[in-house]
């Protein structure tokens, strides 16, 4: 249900896992993070091009936080099957980095709880990324908009 | 005794990824073992008194700096995440 990884993710074969864990699921929702082939440079306001990324976690706690972070969406949504899956260690551009799929009876059900395990994962899971452009290699800074995503949560039903 | 992690940004900073450490007296919070450790080693650790810039783990869950220590936990410092 959780991987944290360094091999690529397959999405057809965590969507047909999905399937076949919820039989009864009349919705699947899914969502795939690309690593991005810009970041903007957090002084000149140029964008350089990153050519890769590595990703630090720290192991156990990174588990155990995204088990936390499912364990609330089904506790807030009718959750029939979860998958989420992140990668660690050195990425490229364009690579696929993170995984999320729900399998629910209704859709709404489907998309909110990945929503909220995204927001959740991206300020409240221990990974760290770190950029490199050429030579350089610099650590990337968290952004108040994903905290300010995770945090709406916390208000609404 | 404790077992100290530093992680990413903090840990290149530090320039150590953990430690196992002794807490000077029996009963602290985090903030207490924070103040220890800022008013004992070099000027880069001054950084942990940043509660923004640096977040705490006590056996793997986040804690407030009021949290009470025993003295036999996995504790680790950080930056805020930025994982997905």
């Amino acid at each position: 249900m959780i991987s944290v990884q360094e091999a690529d993710f397959d999405i057809a074969a965590l969507y047909a896992s999905l399937r076949e864990e919820a039989d009864n699921a009349g919705a699947i929702a899914t969502f795939t993070g690309l690593v991005r082939e810009f970041y903007e440079a957090s002084d000149k306001g140029e964008k350089p091009s990153v050519q890769s990324l590595f990703l630090e976690h720290y192991p156990g706690m990174t588990e155990k936080a995204l088990a936390d972070i499912v364990t609330q969406a089904q506790q807030r949504w009718d959750v029939l099957a979860c998958r989420v899956v992140h990668r660690v260690g050195e990425l490229k551009a364009n690579e696929q980095i993170v995984y999320v799929g729900v399998a629910s009876t209704h859709r709404a059900d489907a998309f909110a709880a990945a929503e909220f395990i995204m927001d959740y994962l991206k300020t409240r899971a221990p990974f760290w990324k770190k950029q490199a452009t050429g030579e350089q290699s610099q650590w990337i800074e968290s952004r108040e908009a994903d905290e300010i995503a995770r945090q709406r949560w916390e208000t609404s039903s | 005794m404790l077992k100290v992690h530093y992680f990413a940004a903090l840990r290149e900073t530090l320039g150590t990824q953990g430690e196992e450490l002794a807490m000077p007296s029996t009963e602290m919070t985090v903030a207490q073992l924070i103040a220890h450790l800022v008013e004992n080693r070099d000027e880069a650790w001054s950084i942990l008194s940043n509660s923004t810039q640096v977040l705490v783990a006590v056996d793997q869950t986040i804690v407030e700096r009021t949290h009470a220590l025993l003295g036999n936990e996995e504790i680790a410092f950080f930056p805020p995440m930025t994982g997905g």
